[in-house]
């Protein structure tokens, strides 16, 4: 159908003459499209008014006189601007991003609150056994066995809070997130009012008053440090076991090439749950490689570069509103009629590239099986007997990596991997290889195919500075249908959530001895 | 055909054939085949018509034969063979009473759907008496 459509065109057009006008294109059009609105969809009816604005942007239509010398200097959509920015400039951006000094002094000042709060915990308990026999020693009343007990059930339940706490929450931070962590935060009050309220009772009914009963103040004691080892529990509720239920199905998807990924996820705030597919990310996702990209790149700026628009008429009445809208239009509807072979070209580039892919792959695999032919692991015994020309496996990799070395640089250009093996690397892991006796198959396969991120060297995560981005605040919970983006400085992950439904399951009993079968026969038998 | 109602008796409109057998070599032979039995898969029999009928039924005949001569069709349920009934037989048993080898000729009463339409038709055209 839409070979129809151009074929006609071109017909026509070839029947007119040389100096035909956008006019009589434009009339054709509507002729056209009057014809075959219903059955063609490219044809595209344009209703412009007789004067056609300028091609520009929005800041040039408010220009009276028109230059004729414009349409030589503008010129189409290419790769770069002036303003690139080449890899290294981008290192060096987010490496100064990371020193900076805001992020650190936030990161001190919730150390050094939750290091006094943890230190006014643990001493207040002692505080309350300790200053009734500072303050009114001769008053007080000598403790009993039944007290004396308590002091070892305040040391030990102390030591469990102390390891408790440590497990919890001493923990190396594993990210930095924009917003505060909202449980975190209501924990530290709670235990901070708590704290308050029984410092508030002993100062005013124990220490104003002096009570002697000693016992009455141990058991206080003890039940303050009851209290704080159910607040913890209450913690580890919170902070670990509440997400741990998958509630929600995260899908991710990387913006430059649609790589997609799932994940079960709990009930988690937006930022924690970025956080815990960011870790994800790092594990699952092929490397991101803008080599690859460059290809689809260069067929857009193809497809612009194609079409102009002119005014032929002279500017001046552009006073409708929709002048961008129908030049857009017409555009299409030129590309549309234009006999454009570009999927063939990319339908026969492709074959050969999988070809040429192909025979370097084959080419490499024969290489590195012969290369690693020429290593034999030296037994325990003839290590003793012949200490001549015996290498560790570093210098057994540099040995027989150039007889390979060859075939996998070109694979490697082939496939747009070079930028992310160096020798160094490559040698690296054939030592490894070698070490831990891996077959030639083992050591190609991290080249064969692009792995996680994680698989590369550390200049490779260039991307740790990333970018919560969310329509909604990041503390806020995650929902059903929420979406929000994590930008690094290549490329973005769009997330998208999906609520896991409700799974009402039921059981059938089936009994072992009713598996019963019999022959289905149909003999035919002639007499 | 009536449907097959267990211990109740069946009642069916017969039709009485006797075949000759012949003599080929050291077989007798009647020239038709049999299929079904209470041991076969019933919903596999193409000729019957509730298939759930266990019964035997005639599934080919020999061109030529002694059954096309005394007008056995193809398609036809095997009710009794000389006098044993054959409604209840498993298919090797029906096979060793049809090829008894002392037994030069075979009495069937078969059955067919073309029966009942006659019959039905007959008694239609009269009136009852």
């Amino acid at each position: 159908m839409d070979t129809e459509s151009t074929y006609s065109g071109y017909s026509y057009y070839s029947g007119r003459s040389r100096g035909s006008h956008r006019h009589g294109e434009r009339s054709r059009d509507r002729h056209k499209s009057r014809n075959k609105d219903s059955r063609s969809e490219k044809s595209v009816t344009i209703n412009t008014p007789p004067a056609e604005p300028l091609l520009g942007d929005s800041a040039v239509r408010g220009e009276q006189v028109q230059d004729d010398n414009w349409g030589e200097t503008t010129t189409a959509v290419t790769g770069t601007s002036e303003h690139s920015l080449s890899q290294e400039d981008i290192v060096r951006i987010t490496k100064d991003l990371e020193d900076s000094v805001g992020l650190d002094c936030r990161r001190y000042f919730t150390l050094t609150l939750a290091v006094i709060l943890g230190l006014l915990v643990f001493l207040t308990p002692v505080a309350f056994l300790v200053l009734p026999h500072i303050l009114w020693p001769e008053k007080l009343q000598s403790c009993g066995t039944a007290c004396e007990g308590l002091f070892i059930s305040v040391a030990f339940k102390l030591l469990i809070l102390l390891l408790a706490v440590w497990a919890l929450f001493f923990r190396s931070p594993r990210a930095g997130l924009p917003r505060v962590f909202v449980f975190r935060a209501l924990l530290a009050v709670l235990v901070l009012l708590f704290v308050v309220s029984y410092w508030l009772f002993y100062g005013v009914r124990i220490l104003d008053a002096q009570d002697e009963n000693y016992q009455g103040i141990v058991q206080y004691a003890v039940s303050l440090v009851d209290a704080l080892l159910f607040i913890h529990y209450l913690a580890i509720v919170l902070l670990e076991l509440r997400q741990l239920q998958p509630c929600y199905s995260v899908c991710v998807m990387r913006s430059t090439d649609g790589e997609m990924r799932h994940y079960n996820l709990g009930q988690l705030s937006i930022q924690r749950a970025a956080l815990a597919i960011l870790e994800h990310y790092y594990c699952d996702f092929p490397v991101h490689n803008p080599a690859l990209l460059s290809a689809s790149k260069s067929r857009a700026a193809k497809h612009l570069a194609g079409l102009k628009v002119y005014n032929v008429d002279g500017p001046g009445n552009n006073a409708a509103a929709g002048m961008a809208h129908s030049q857009s239009r017409a555009m299409i509807a030129a590309a549309a009629r234009r006999r454009d072979t570009s999927h063939n070209e990319l339908y026969y580039e492709e074959a050969e590239h999988e070809r040429r892919v192909r025979k370097r792959k084959a080419r490499l695999v024969v290489a590195v099986e012969e290369a690693f032919t020429h290593i034999k692991r030296m037994q325990e015994e003839e290590q003793k007997k012949a200490p001549g020309d015996v290498m560790d496996p570093r210098e057994a990799a540099q040995a027989i990596f150039p007889s390979m070395a060859r075939a996998l640089q070109k694979y490697l250009r082939t496939t747009k991997q070079q930028h992310c093996h160096s020798m160094e690397s490559i040698q690296q892991h054939l030592a490894f290889c070698i070490t831990n006796n891996m077959t030639p198959k083992a050591f190609l396969e991290s080249y064969l195919s692009a792995g996680p991120t994680l698989q590369y060297s550390r200049d490779h995560w260039l991307a740790r500075q990333w970018t919560l981005i969310s329509e909604v605040s990041v503390t806020s919970g995650l929902k059903d249908g929420s979406i929000f983006q994590l930008k690094c400085a290549d490329f973005s992950l769009v997330v998208t959530t999906k609520k896991i439904p409700y799974i009402q399951m039921s059981e059938e009993y089936i009994d072992p001895k009713s598996h019963k079968f019999v022959l289905r026969l149909q003999s035919e038998t002639s007499v | 055909m009536s449907n097959f109602i267990p211990g109740q008796p069946l009642i069916a409109v017969v039709l009485r054939i006797e075949i000759k057998k012949l003599r080929q070599g050291d077989n007798l032979i009647l020239g038709f085949s049999i299929g079904g039995g209470i041991d076969q898969d019933p919903g596999q029999n193409p000729f019957s018509d509730d298939k759930t009928d266990k019964g035997i039924y005639v599934t080919r005949i020999t061109p030529g034969g002694p059954a096309e001569e005394a007008d056995l069709r193809m398609g036809d349920k095997i009710m009794q063979v000389n006098g044993y009934d054959m409604t209840m037989m498993t298919h090797d048993q029906a096979r060793k009473r049809l090829t008894k080898k002392n037994e030069d000729v075979v009495r069937l009463l078969v059955t067919r759907k073309s029966l009942e339409e006659a019959v039905k038709h007959s008694m239609g055209s009269y009136p009852r008496q």
